[in-house]
């Protein structure tokens, strides 16, 4: 067998508590920003939690028409209206390539939640006879993905992932190897989330597992600070474009990084907790490594899945030193989860854009709220302010509920690398 | 209002289209687009609206709005 393709990234679209378009969102990660807030979308009086990562004056219908947006739960029309920002930014016109070989493959931890809750209140108050024909179509974890494919009519590998909070990066791994071995040419992919409903906020809740710091919000998300005390409940979208390096050449692309290497493996060990000593992140770390065919020292920043849980971000932190060694103090490492709070199961999308831009335009985005590191948490973990740097590799983590460890490496482009 | 003037606003609201895009003779599927789902939905909100129930074999025979305004005016006042 020869050389696998090599997969470059081509365009990337957001929809995020901090802004819809790539520059707003970068700029306000690297300024600092919080987007957590108060939420707006009901009544959170009787909630332990009054605030999150909401995206602001979403408004489906005068994007979509008002008929397409009631066939779209909100976690679709994330995922497509990222999608279409990420098909623009690439300049990708689908018309002029094979539409079997370009494919979807958008995660979700938990799809359509909001219609999943509308139309259990209409089966209960109204009766079975009133539920909406259009309830499982727009509940279902892979309608991102189906909806995605539909747009633009394409017809190759179309899938979702549900992997919870690693699902946007096990979708951009499996998304890798298909382009590598060559089933697929293109594909659309990330993940989305919407999940700040009655029940998303009220079960995270339950699990003490999200932040209770009601009286200051913006500094609720602070991944490896000593007073952290939970997750930040976010939502919204980020996609990238995953492409076939010759077919990017071809048509001219431009092209911002390559994806270089991908690596995943499970805890078996506990539903919702992380094994402490990292086990398995330290493997989706070490197989993504070895994956890339890159050194561990030659990594020099790592978007972290830092979600500001007390065990997480101590057993992260654990898993990256034994990967890294003694390179491991040298590494820079930044959670982006400080400003925009957890997006789930797209998390590892924007984690990614915000991966990618960081070599694209040589900025390394903070950690904010970090004021006195947690005991165990001794790395560099960039606080409070951007750093301008020059990166050329990039790992990027994502761990989810279940025991799924996901890491992705990216590096800078070269033309000539491998040739 | 008239029966007529409810089956066109809840038709109009339902496909995201203006009002006077819809008349009696308006199909649900080839003038408006309408899929098997939507339709089952249009009928389910004239169901609500009008508190009557339509069963299926009558309701796949509705497919304009004007075949719409008719089952309804006949069935309706029945109740």
């Amino acid at each position: 067998m020869g050389e696998p393709r090599r997969v470059v990234i081509t365009g990337m679209g957001v929809v995020t508590s901090l802004g819809e378009t790539l520059d707003r969102f970068w700029e306000a990660l690297c300024a600092g920003r919080s987007g957590v807030g108060p939420l707006t979308l009901f009544d959170t009086t009787e909630f332990k939690v009054h605030f999150g990562g909401q995206v602001r004056d979403w408004d489906g219908a005068a994007r979509f028409g008002v008929k397409e947006a009631r066939h779209l739960d909100r976690f679709a029309q994330f995922a497509l209206a990222a999608s279409e920002a990420a098909v623009a930014d690439s300049g990708i016109d689908f018309a002029q390539l094979p539409p079997e070989n370009c494919g979807v493959m958008i995660g979700s931890g938990i799809g359509g939640l909001n219609e999943f809750e509308a139309q259990h209140s209409v089966c209960m108050q109204k009766g079975p006879s009133r539920i909406s024909p259009f309830t499982i179509p727009k509940l279902m974890v892979n309608a991102g993905s189906g909806q995605v494919s539909i747009r633009w009519g394409l017809r190759g590998p179309i899938s979702a992932i549900a992997t919870a909070c690693a699902s946007a990066s096990n979708a951009m791994g499996d998304s890798l190897k298909l382009i590598q071995c060559g089933d697929a040419d293109v594909i659309i992919t990330g993940g989305s989330e919407a999940a700040i409903t009655h029940m998303g906020l009220g079960g995270f809740a339950a699990m003490r597992a999200l932040s209770t710091r009601n009286d200051d919000p913006q500094r609720a998300s602070r991944p490896f600070d000593r007073d952290r005390d939970g997750f930040v409940l976010a939502e919204g979208a980020g996609i990238l474009i995953f492409e076939a390096e010759e077919v990017a050449r071809a048509r001219g692309a431009r092209i911002y990084a390559e994806v270089l290497g991908y690596g995943t493996a499970g805890d078996g060990y506990h539903i919702t907790a992380p094994d402490e000593q990292g086990r398995g992140a330290a493997r989706a770390m070490k197989r993504c490594l070895a994956d890339a065919r890159v050194p561990a020292d030659a990594v020099d920043y790592i978007n972290a899945h830092g979600t500001s849980t007390p065990l997480g971000d101590l057993a992260e932190t654990v898993a990256m030193k034994s990967v890294f060694g003694p390179h491991a103090s040298r590494l820079q490492i930044s959670s982006t989860k400080s400003q925009l709070g957890h997006l789930l199961g797209a998390s590892g999308g924007v984690e990614l854009i915000a991966s990618t831009l960081a070599i694209h335009r040589g900025v390394l985005p903070p950690t904010i709220n970090l004021d006195e590191p947690g005991e165990g948490c001794d790395l560099d973990y960039i606080p409070n302010v951007a750093r301008e740097a020059r990166v050329d590799h990039v790992m990027s983590n994502s761990f989810g509920f279940g025991g799924h460890n996901a890491s992705l490496l990216v590096g800078r482009y070269e033309p000539s690398r491998r040739a | 209002m008239s029966v007529e003037e409810r089956v066109i606003e809840i038709v109009s609201e339902q496909m995201g289209v203006s009002k006077d895009q819809v008349s009696k003779e308006t199909s649900f599927v080839n003038d408006l687009g309408a899929d098997s789902l939507d339709t089952v939905e249009l009928v389910m909100e004239f169901e609500e609206e009008f508190d009557i129930t339509i069963p299926d074999d009558e309701a796949e025979k509705i497919q304009t709005v004007g075949q719409a305004i008719d089952y309804i005016e006949q069935h309706a006042h029945a109740k």
